[in-house]
Parts: structure tokens; C-alpha cells; sequence
């Protein structure tokens, strides 16, 4: 019988499993152990239960007009405690820094009068949006979700690839993955101690509703989606139906006198909340594309007017832009007075000639991305793109070098993944989610691991066929198994049946 | 809730209620064509294709018993059974927050499994596929009756469910009077609605036709009566809107129900075959009166603003 890892392949990126030595990396002791006891065919059998389980419950993103399911890879990736603590701690520093940047920017802009960032960091990017100027949250809060995007790069170093504070997806995931693990993996749970993540979808509630505009104490909070077409609709209505809210779409909606109302059987019904899952431009034709019809007319108008909240709130894209990227280190330093706990990959900005020049000669070995892409759109990465596509990227840097930046390549850190009947290493990066209530930033346990599961790539985008792993976040001291300390789970004569009313088959005399 | 999402679940009742019961009659049908040499397939495709409104024009081309299989069995139309049951699932997918997990996972499994059932009933005879049809809509209803709090989406699914009740069972009876054959047909039409037992039951004596007329027309107590129905499809809209019971001359969906109901109630045994086939007719225009004035009323919501540019606040 031939192991699941036996002739595991070795590359040069950092692995999850196996450190330099060739042995398994401490924390992955056990999880080694576990995969040595089963064979191949135990996986395609797994594999096979997975497929049922997601096929059933319709766990899919829509390509192109069609449901695809959206792969789980059936191996967890494990994060220790001690480095989870640096994760969390570096995701809430950057939330912070970042909420601090939004109000500044939205507001006095002392940002750009004390030199931090240049003022055409703001009047140059295309997702600073004038009509939010001088909208104030109620709470302060404007990243009600991020999904701060994390790399392992070849020295085992977790870095932030990227922000994301407008419409961050994934979340609903990271619930059924866990869930379907749990269904298809029952033993594996019971040697770790993994925390939870099912209370993801609650903690996202729960800062919702406190955004609620003044004077409401029982929001109405709806999430609007661009509806069944949308590639992430799985997900709205995932959120929706764990928060019990309202799904709605744009013609659900309609503004009267800078209030929203849904279209509802009683008659119009107001709402104080909108988690929307539509893009700035979609939102609200009134101020942004007068051709769309999934935003609501006149929705703008009403978050101004201080009527409704609009999570996450219009106009966050400035914070994500690729060029503020790489200034928020010096953000951190700036609001904060704190040094940055997570590291950027290494940026160039474009728009500066001589930086310009030096990375135009070497493009072969950066990575080029669009500084308002997401979901891996128009990314460049040199050293496996045909000269053709180098020039052509060339062109387009140099007609407008603002809208790109480039950096160092990063060789993310592989995963053992499940290829057929063989464990391979695929390159994963993590999205973890951090949740801002306004009184505290919650990076709930964990997060997206997406996998790259084509060999090689370093694309882990779903819409680039990129999948998911269960991502564990182990407890740092295992607590006693519950049957040693704790009471039975039931109680001896419950069991027996102490209730009158059991009905004439019953074995007990009747009482 | 939304207006959106209670259309939506109004039809999923619908749709689902039409998949099963539209298995029901192709099994009587099937049934009688297999077993009773003496049916002519023909005359019997014909009757029932009319019965079911399939136009003339299409009807005349599906003339023995396989070619109607395929229509209303397979068909990717909203008519057929693998269409209703891919409609339902296509509404729910909009609705989906509103259902509880099991009922979405029930609907999504069962479209998942349509394909391969559909194929194998072409292979080997549609009776697998009848009882597959009938237990995935009697596992849905369960699911219904277990899970769902007894809200406005309860009312809209069991309103658009009690409403496809009557308009198909009015069919049954229809397509049965068309083909006239004797107590034998009337058996099979009893075991089409799972109601043979309760029928020996209730008259502790053999079927004839104007007995199995009264018990799936007007009984009080069983489930798929016509009379069940309308009362189940009644209380559902007046909990609904709450208004329309108040004030029911100036509304027509509550007008219109209510009537079919006191029709029903107050129809004595001796006049039950008098007019019956006007009264089956007038049974399904009620179901489309009532639909339709329930749609305009009740799920379009408010009517939409015009179209202005706001003023910014300040």
C-alpha cells in the first residue's frame, strides 16, 4: 500500500506540510499521521461523498450562465495558534488604519496637508467617489467586512497581497467547507482542536444592525444582490438566509422623500440597513451608471439624508486601490502610531518615472496588476507570460501609469491537494475576515484558503478555476476530552423515559 | 416579506403540486392503456391532451401514449413533469433564503436527479419515475409542514398549491368522464390521488362513479378533494390579506374562491352530476381568476415610483 504522501514533490516554495528537513512541521504532526492510513481509493470515495454533499445543498458559483460546484479541496491547511495570534493582531491593525484613512479622506483629509500620500493618490483614483464626501456613519464604521488577502512567501513569511473593503466574497464558503469536512472527515476533527467558524454569519448581523441610523432600535437590515446571475449569488443568499434577513433585489426597492422601502406583500416596508453585494457603480443611477437597474434610484440620496446605512460603504474603494496598498504601512505609522505587524509584498509605483523605467526593463520578472482589479482580472505575472503580453502590458503601463503597479513575484506556499488518487503541492493563499462593529475589529477564526489547483499556478481565483480548503485555526491548548470531566451527555433516566405519555405499545406500566 | 419572494414561493406550491399531480394522471393513464386491451390508446391520448389544454394543432401529433409521455412527462416546458419540477427549483433558487435548508435541498436534489430518472424511465417504463415524482413532492410537503413557520411564505406555498390542487384534480375528473370506461377506471383514478382507502372507508361500500364523484368533489375531510382544497386555498388568502376578509365584494380573487367553496358546500348529492363538465371548467376558470388578481393585487407590491432625479439632501 502506497502512501498518499509517498513521493510528494519538493519544490522551491515554502510547503505546508513538510519543512526543509523533509518532515512534517509540528503542528502538522498529527494531520500526517491521519492521511498515512488512508489510501487512495479511501480519497476518491471522500471525493466522491464531497461532490454529493455540495451537488445537494447546490454549493456553486455561477461561469459563464452555469452553476459550477466550487471545489473543496478534501486537505485542511492548519494554522498553529501562536501564528494565528499575528494574524489577527495584523488584520485589525490594518482594518483600523484603514477605517482612520476612509474618514480622513471622506472627510479633512489631513492625510494629504501632513504629506503622507500624495494628493493625487485621491484626485487620480478611480474608485474615490465624490458623492460619499461628507456621509459619516453613524458608528464610524465604513469596512462593516474586509477580506484581507495573506501569502506565504518561500522564506514562510505571511504577507499581505491585498485589501479588500468593498464587496469581499468567500465567507459562506468557509461555513459549508467546514461543514462538508466535518460530514466527510468525522475522525479527523476529534485529534484537533479547531475553533469553530460558524459564527461567522451572526458576528456580520451583529455589526450590521449597530450601524443602524440613529434613533432605530430594531433595524430592518436587507442585503442587496445583483440577483440568480451574479457569480457569487450562492452566497447572498447563504448570508441572507443565515442572518434571516430579506434577500433583495434592486427592483425590491425604491426611495420616497431620501427614505428606502422594499416591496412587500403588506405594502411598502421600510429599511434602516443595506449590506449591499453590488458594486459603487451599480448602486444607485442616480449618481453612478444611469443604465443600471440592480441598484435603487435615489439610494444615495437617502444614506446621505442619514436614513439608511450602507454596508460596506460607498466609495471604500480608495482604501483597496493597489496604489494606497502600498502606502498603508506608512498609514499605520500615520493614524496609528504603530508599527506594521504584517508586511506588504514588495510595490512599485508606477507613476513615478524613475521607478517606472527600472521595472519596465525587468517586467519578465514582476508581476503586473491593475490597481482597481479584482478576482485576478488583468494580472500580468512576467516570468510565465509570452513576450507578446509583455508588450502589450508595457503599452498599456505606459499610456496610463496610475492605473498600475507592479511587484516582486511572491512563490506562494503550496498545500498538499488532492489530485486524483495522489496528495500533489498546489500554491493556496488565505483570505481571513475581520468584522468591525464599531467598538471592536473581530477577525473570526480562520478564513478562505483558495487553492491554485492547476500545477504551478499561482492563480487561486474560483473564476480562474482556483478551489478552497478547510483552513483550521488549532486551539493552542487542547482542553480535556468532555466524557473524562464533564456530566453524560444524557443523563441515565431520561434515557429510560420518566414521561407519562408514551402511548399504549409501551413496555412501562402506565402511569 | 417581499412581494418577489411570496410570488416566487406561490409558485414553487404551484409547480411542485403540478409535477405530482400530472404524475397521477399519466399513471391512471398508463394504467389503463397497459391493462385494458379494449381502451383505444388514440381516443384515449386524445381526451387527455385536450383535457390538460395541450393546443389542437400539437395534440394531434402526439397520438399513443409514448409521444404524451414525452410532453407531459419529460418536456422541458412548465406543463410537463420535469418541467414543472425544474420551474420549482428555478423559483426557489430566487427564494432560496426564504426556504429552510431541507425544502431548497429537496427541490435542488430532485432537479439534480431529473436527468438520470428521466433517461431510465425511457429505458425501462415510467412507473419509477410516477413514484419518484410523488415521493419527492410528499417529501417536500413535509418538509413544508415541518419547518416552516406558519407566515406569509406558509400561506403563499400552500395558496399556490391549493389553487394547482383544484385546477388538476378538476383534469382527473374530466380526463375520467372522457374516457368513460366503467368502476375499474374509477378505482384507478381513487389509487391516482391515494384515496381508495379513504374511500372504503368513508362509504364502506364499492366504487361506482357518482360516489367517487362526491368523495374527490366536495368530501370534507380528505386532503385532495376539489372542496378541501378550495377552503385550505381560501384561509391561506385571507391570511394573506387580511383585508380581503373584511370586504370581499370589491375583491375579486376572495369573491371568487369563496364562491367555488359555497358551490361546492351546498351542492346536494342528487344534482352533483348535473352540469359537470360546465362545473369543472368553471372550477379551473376560478383557479386562473384567482391567480391572476392574486398576482396584480398582492405580489407586485407598491406600485413603482416614477422615475426622478432627488435632490441631494444636505
Amino acid at each position: 500500500m502506497g502512501g498518499l504522501l509517498d513521493g510528494y514533490p519538493r519544490g522551491p516554495a515554502y510547503d505546508e506540510m513538510f519543512g526543509a528537513d523533509g518532515l512534517p512541521h509540528p503542528h502538522m504532526r498529527a494531520l500526517y499521521d491521519a492521511l498515512q492510513l488512508l489510501t487512495g481509493e479511501d480519497l476518491a470515495q471522500r471525493a466522491a461523498a464531497r461532490d454529493r454533499s455540495f451537488r445537494d445543498q447546490g454549493v456553486t458559483f455561477s461561469h459563464a450562465g452555469e452553476e459550477w460546484l466550487f471545489p473543496l479541496d478534501l486537505i485542511p491547511r492548519l494554522i498553529p495558534a501562536a501564528e494565528w495570534d499575528v494574524v489577527e493582531a495584523g488584520v485589525v491593525q490594518r482594518v483600523r488604519a484603514l477605517e482612520a484613512f476612509l474618514a480622513d479622506v471622506y472627510g479633512p483629509a489631513e492625510v494629504v496637508h501632513d504629506g503622507v500620500v500624495p494628493r493625487t493618490l485621491l484626485t487620480t483614483s478611480a474608485t474615490f467617489c465624490r458623492p460619499a464626501h461628507g456621509i459619516r456613519p453613524r458608528n464610524d464604521v465604513r469596512i462593516h467586512l474586509a477580506g484581507i488577502d495573506l501569502v506565504r512567501d518561500e522564506a514562510g513569511v505571511l504577507r499581505v497581497l491585498e485589501d479588500n473593503l468593498r464587496v469581499p466574497s468567500g465567507m459562506s464558503y468557509v461555513v459549508e467547507n467546514r461543514r462538508t469536512m466535518a460530514r466527510v472527515f468525522p475522525g479527523l476533527f476529534l485529534e484537533q482542536q479547531v475553533r469553530p467558524v460558524a459564527s461567522y454569519p451572526g458576528r456580520l448581523l451583529d455589526a450590521l444592525r449597530r450601524s443602524a441610523p440613529d434613533g432605530v432600535n430594531e433595524p430592518v437590515v436587507v442585503l442587496l444582490s445583483p440577483g440568480v446571475y451574479n457569480p457569487a449569488y450562492f452566497e447572498h443568499a447563504f448570508l441572507a438566509r443565515k442572518m434571516g434577513i430579506e434577500l433583495v433585489e434592486g427592483r425590491d426597492l425604491f426611495c420616497d422623500e431620501h427614505v428606502l422601502y422594499m416591496r412587500s406583500l403588506g405594502g411598502r416596508q421600510r429599511v434602516d440597513v443595506v449590506y449591499r453585494r453590488v458594486n459603487d457603480d451599480f448602486l444607485d443611477p442616480v449618481h453612478f451608471r444611469p443604465d443600471s437597474v440592480v441598484g435603487c434610484p435615489g439610494l444615495l440620496n437617502a444614506a446621505r439624508a442619514g436614513n439608511v446605512t450602507i454596508a460596506n460603504a460607498v466609495g471604500n474603494g480608495v482604501a483597496d486601490d493597489k496604489l494606497t496598498y502600498s502606502y498603508v504601512p506608512a498609514l499605520i505609522e500615520y493614524y496609528l502610531g504603530e508599527k506594521p505587524l504584517l508586511s506588504n509584498v514588495t510595490t512599485y509605483r508606477l507613476d513615478d518615472p524613475d521607478v517606472r523605467e527600472e521595472c519596465l526593463e525587468r517586467l519578465d520578472q514582476l508581476v503586473v496588476k491593475p490597481v482597481d482589479g479584482s478576482g485576478g482580472a488583468g494580472i500580468v505575472i512576467g516570468p510565465s507570460a509570452s513576450d507578446a503580453e509583455l508588450a502589450a502590458v508595457r503599452e498599456r503601463v505606459l499610456a496610463e501609469p496610475r492605473a498600475w503597479i507592479a511587484q516582486e513575484l511572491v512563490l506562494l506556499s503550496t498545500s498538499p491537494s488532492q489530485r486524483d488518487d495522489r496528495l500533489l503541492p498546489r500554491h493556496i493563499d488565505l483570505r481571513p475576515f475581520a468584522v468591525n462593529d464599531g467598538e471592536q475589529v473581530h477577525v473570526l477564526p480562520g478564513g478562505l484558503t483558495r487553492v491554485a489547483l492547476r500545477e504551478g499556478s499561482l492563480i487561486v481565483n474560483s473564476s480562474q478555476g482556483g478551489g478552497s480548503k478547510d483552513t483550521w485555526v488549532l486551539t493552542s491548548t487542547p482542553e480535556p476530552a468532555s466524557e473524562a470531566t464533564g456530566p453524560p451527555a444524557f443523563p441515565a433516566q431520561a434515557v429510560r423515559g420518566t414521561t407519562p405519555d408514551r402511548g399504549p405499545h409501551d413496555d412501562q406500566p402506565q402511569q | 416579506m417581499l412581494s418577489r419572494v411570496a410570488e416566487s414561493l406561490f409558485w414553487i406550491g404551484r409547480y411542485v403540486e403540478r409535477a405530482e399531480d400530472t404524475a397521477r394522471l399519466l399513471d391512471v393513464h398508463f394504467h389503463e392503456v397497459l391493462e385494458d386491451p379494449t381502451v383505444d390508446e388514440g381516443a384515449a391520448c386524445a381526451v387527455l391532451l385536450t383535457v390538460m389544454g395541450v393546443p389542437d394543432d400539437v395534440a394531434s401529433r402526439h397520438r399513443d401514449s409514448q409521444a404524451v409521455l414525452e410532453l407531459l412527462g419529460y418536456d422541458d416546458a412548465p406543463n410537463s413533469i420535469a418541467g414543472a419540477l425544474v420551474a420549482a427549483r428555478q423559483n426557489a433558487r430566487g427564494a432560496r433564503e426564504a426556504l429552510s435548508a431541507e425544502i431548497w435541498q429537496c427541490l435542488n436534489s430532485t432537479h439534480n436527479a431529473l436527468p438520470a430518472r428521466v433517461a431510465a424511465a425511457r429505458d425501462f417504463g415510467p412507473a419509477p419515475f410516477f413514484s419518484y415524482v410523488r415521493e419527492c413532492a410528499a417529501t417536500f410537503a413535509g418538509h413544508v409542514e415541518a419547518s416552516m413557520s406558519r407566515d406569509a411564505s406558509y400561506d403563499a406555498l400552500v395558496l399556490g398549491r391549493s389553487l394547482e390542487r383544484v385546477d388538476m384534480t378538476a383534469r382527473l375528473l374530466a380526463a375520467r368522464l372522457g374516457t368513460g370506461v366503467g368502476d375499474e377506471g374509477w378505482t384507478s383514478t381513487l389509487r391516482a390521488c391515494s384515496a381508495h382507502d379513504a374511500y372504503l372507508r368513508t362509504y364502506q361500500q364499492g366504487v361506482d362513479a357518482r360516489r367517487v364523484l362526491e368523495f374527490l368533489l366536495v368530501d370534507r375531510l380528505f386532503p385532495r378533494s376539489v372542496f378541501h382544497a378550495l377552503c385550505a386555498g381560501e384561509e391561506a388568502l385571507v391570511r394573506l390579506d387580511p383585508a380581503s376578509g373584511r370586504s370581499a365584494l370589491d375583491e375579486s380573487a376572495r369573491r371568487a374562491i369563496g364562491r367555488a367553496r359555497t358551490d361546492l358546500e351546498f351542492l346536494s348529492a342528487a344534482t352533483l352530476l348535473d352540469d359537470l363538465v360546465e362545473r369543472l371548467h368553471g372550477l379551473q376558470r376560478t383557479v386562473s381568476t384567482v391567480s391572476e388578481d392574486v398576482t396584480r393585487r398582492l405580489f407586485t407590491g407598491s406600485a413603482p415610483l416614477h422615475w426622478r432625479i432627488e435632490e441631494p439632501a444636505t
